[in-house]
């Protein structure tokens, strides 16, 4: 055998085994490619034997946060075309195993009723956080959760009460939805996003001694003086009955605390605890005008005590420590002085010992009124019958015009 | 103007009757400047003193919300201390420096005396059968406790109500606790001045058979011979002996003002009876 003839027999061998190699090739199954799918599934009119859409835009399922990924690394089930009628339903703990395990845990664990896609949206159109097409982005995570805790929401067959409405027209609601602050409270500020947990529950951020910390997460300085305060230390030691924030500002209709509203509301929320207090309150004239509506210049409790660092009298860092009143009336009385300041915000005019001044005052003012009233109307109404008894005496039936 | 007319009623209808003065025209303008502001000072305080009563915060909503009203409280309180420093003055011009006679004492005076007393009794006395019916003088008793109950309600509810619109300058001489007791006075005597003018003054002096529905004399400013004769017997008797009678004949009230007088006293009426019927839904609730 000459070389030429060797060198052409070579090439024909392997010209030969590299046909049979890519035939091989072709032929052998392999890793469905996500364009593979898409050759079917892109098309929007695609639906199952039971008429639903099994069409997916590969278009936003590439810009998504799974868009590297192919379809089977979800889909573990399909292993090439054609694939079974029925698949199963993919479960995302296989990558994501902490957050399912925190799901698992929470409220929330039932995961026929609560998938993962309830919160995160369309399986193939999963964002990051920070992105805003993310159900989960913070401008849009009231809404999420709102699809179920609203009106006629799924959360209504637990008991739970519609909370969406009265979140998204609070102050922090409207940070949210009209300014787009994405640093204003939504929902998962307070509640958390995967290990949410009942209000009952100690370890929940929303647990009541927990709230000062949570709200705190934000709103730092104000945590700082609450805990100062009586409220704050009788929380902390464990007395449930002292107010935490949302006793006050309530949980999601949180208002503008200057706003009329909200000052006619909470003067009887200090008064479900302070009874007398609110009781003598309610007689004097700051009660008795700021009843009348959102009178913003009557003094209400906290203009006085303070709203988060509420103090004892005896503190010095009171307001209302006598040391200190006359800055404290001073703001909305000007001209203020010692005597000005001896007035009683809750004297009890029924109380002979505490106020005997002005019991006595009360007093006669009461027995004027009494007596007065007393006389006249008996003396009045005998007047009446008398005078009428006359008339039609002297002026027959019906008695005349006059007498 | 119109004609002056005559009002036929009384016993001889038909016959031309003679009408006397009885309050001039400045008596007449400051009993309405006094029943407006009153009116005004009762509408505008009850919805305070009863802030909690249902209809409270509606009302304080219709005058313009819970900072006008106490900006109208407060409107209508200026009005009556003016009107009530230039009566004082009226009372200081006549008594000192026309040395008028018998402002203070004697039987046109409203000053109580004697009188007053034996017609009280013998007033309760006829009410109940037992004696005739007294004859009255120009201010019958409870002429005059209306008019001093009103004087002294002007001083109690007009000092306290100073006392706490400038308290801190009225803190300057009070001591702390009076602060607290003007509420208490104010709101008191406010609603005594209510519930005796809207109930007891209404049905004495307007309601009463004898002046039903409306004693006009306040309004017009005279009244009939015959009803000056009938109500303040003794005034007309006096007159009639000492011949100063024809000195007190003013013009028959013309028809515009009797209408129109009607229709002020009306209105003034119903919205004190509107205001008793809120008070006592409030009271007593």
């Amino acid at each position: 055998m000459n070389e030429a003839v060797r060198k052409n027999a070579i090439l024909i061998i392997r010209s030969l085994a590299l046909a049979t190699g890519l035939a091989v090739l072709a032929l052998a199954p392999r890793t469905l490619r996500a364009q593979d799918c898409l050759t079917c599934h892109g098309d929007s009119s695609m639906t199952d034997s039971n008429g639903h859409s099994i069409f997916v835009d590969g278009k936003h399922f590439g810009d998504s946060i799974h868009g590297s990924l192919q379809c089977a690394n979800c889909h573990a089930d399909i292993k090439g075309y054609p694939h079974p009628d029925k698949v199963a339903p993919v479960d995302c703990k296989t990558c994501h195993a902490d957050q399912a395990t925190q799901l698992g845990g929470s409220v929330h664990a039932d995961s026929k009723e609560h998938p993962c896609t309830s919160c995160h949206g369309n399986a193939h159109e999963i964002f990051p956080k920070t992105d805003a097409r993310s159900a989960v982005y913070p401008l849009n995570v009231p809404k999420t959760c709102g699809q179920c805790h609203s009106n006629n929401g799924m959360a209504g067959k637990h008991g739970l009460a519609s909370v969406y409405p009265n979140y998204i027209d609070s102050i922090h609601g409207f940070a949210l939805s009209k300014e787009g602050l994405l640093v204003a409270a939504n929902c998962q500020s307070c509640h958390g996003s995967h290990h949410i947990l009942s209000h009952t529950d100690p370890a929940s951020p929303t647990y009541k001694s927990n709230i000062p910390q949570t709200c705190g997460n934000c709103h730092a300085k104000i945590n700082d003086e609450y805990q100062a305060g009586v409220h704050g230390q009788a929380i902390a030691k464990g007395d449930l009955k002292a107010p935490v924030c949302s006793d006050c500002h309530t949980a999601h209709a949180i208002l503008q605390p200057t706003e009329s509203a909200f000052r006619m509301q909470s003067t009887p929320i200090c008064g479900n605890c302070h009874k007398d207090k609110f009781s003598t309150y309610r007689d004097t004239f700051h009660s008795q005008l700021g009843s009348l509506g959102g009178y913003v210049e009557t003094a209400r409790c906290w203009d006085c005590h303070g709203a988060h660092d509420v103090r004892p009298t005896s503190d010095p860092a009171s307001p209302v420590n006598p040391a200190n009143l006359i800055a404290t009336c001073g703001r909305c009385h000007a001209g203020a002085n010692a005597s000005f300041v001896k007035y009683q915000p809750h004297a009890n005019a029924r109380d002979r010992k505490l106020n005997p001044g002005l019991y006595f005052v009360r007093l006669f003012m009461n027995l004027l009124l009494a007596s007065v009233l007393t006389f006249f109307l008996l003396h009045t109404i005998l007047w009446l019958i008398r005078s009428r008894y006359q008339q039609v005496k002297t002026k027959g039936d019906n008695g005349g015009k006059h007498a | 103007m119109p004609e002056p007319q005559t009002v036929n009623s009384g016993p001889n209808p038909g016959a031309q009757e003679k009408f006397y003065v009885r309050f001039t025209r400045e008596q007449r303008y400051m009993h309405a400047v006094l029943f407006t502001t009153f009116l005004g000072l009762a509408a505008t305080g009850l919805p305070m003193r009863f802030s909690e009563s249902f209809w409270a915060r509606k009302f304080a909503t219709g005058v313009g919300g819970f900072g006008s009203i106490l900006f109208l409280h407060k409107f209508f309180a200026v009005v009556l201390t003016i009107a009530f420093l230039i009566h004082l003055k009226d009372i200081f011009q006549r008594a000192i420096i026309n040395r008028e006679k018998g402002i203070f004492w004697g039987p046109t005076s409203m000053v109580a005396n004697w009188k007053d007393v034996k017609d009280i009794v013998g007033h309760m006395r006829w009410f109940l059968g037992l004696g005739p019916k007294p004859k009255f003088d120009r201010y019958a008793y409870w002429e005059k406790f209306d008019y001093w109950a009103v004087f002294w309600g002007m001083i109690v509810i007009g000092f306290s109500g100073y006392a706490m619109w400038f308290a801190p300058f009225f803190a300057h001489f009070l001591p702390g606790w009076a602060l607290n007791a003007v509420l208490v006075i104010h709101s008191e005597e406010a609603l005594l001045a209510v519930l005796f003018i809207f109930s007891i003054h209404f049905v004495n002096t307007h309601l009463r058979p004898d002046s039903f529905p409306m004693d006009m004399v306040i309004f017009t400013g005279v009244e009939s011979d015959h009803e000056f004769e009938e109500k303040r017997t003794l005034e007309y008797q006096r007159n009639q002996a000492q011949g100063t009678l024809e000195k007190k004949v003013g013009i028959a009230p013309p028809l515009w003002l009797l209408n129109f007088s009607k229709v002020v006293g009306f209105t003034a009426i119903f919205i004190g009876l509107t205001l008793l019927v809120l008070t006592l839904t409030a009271y007593f609730s």
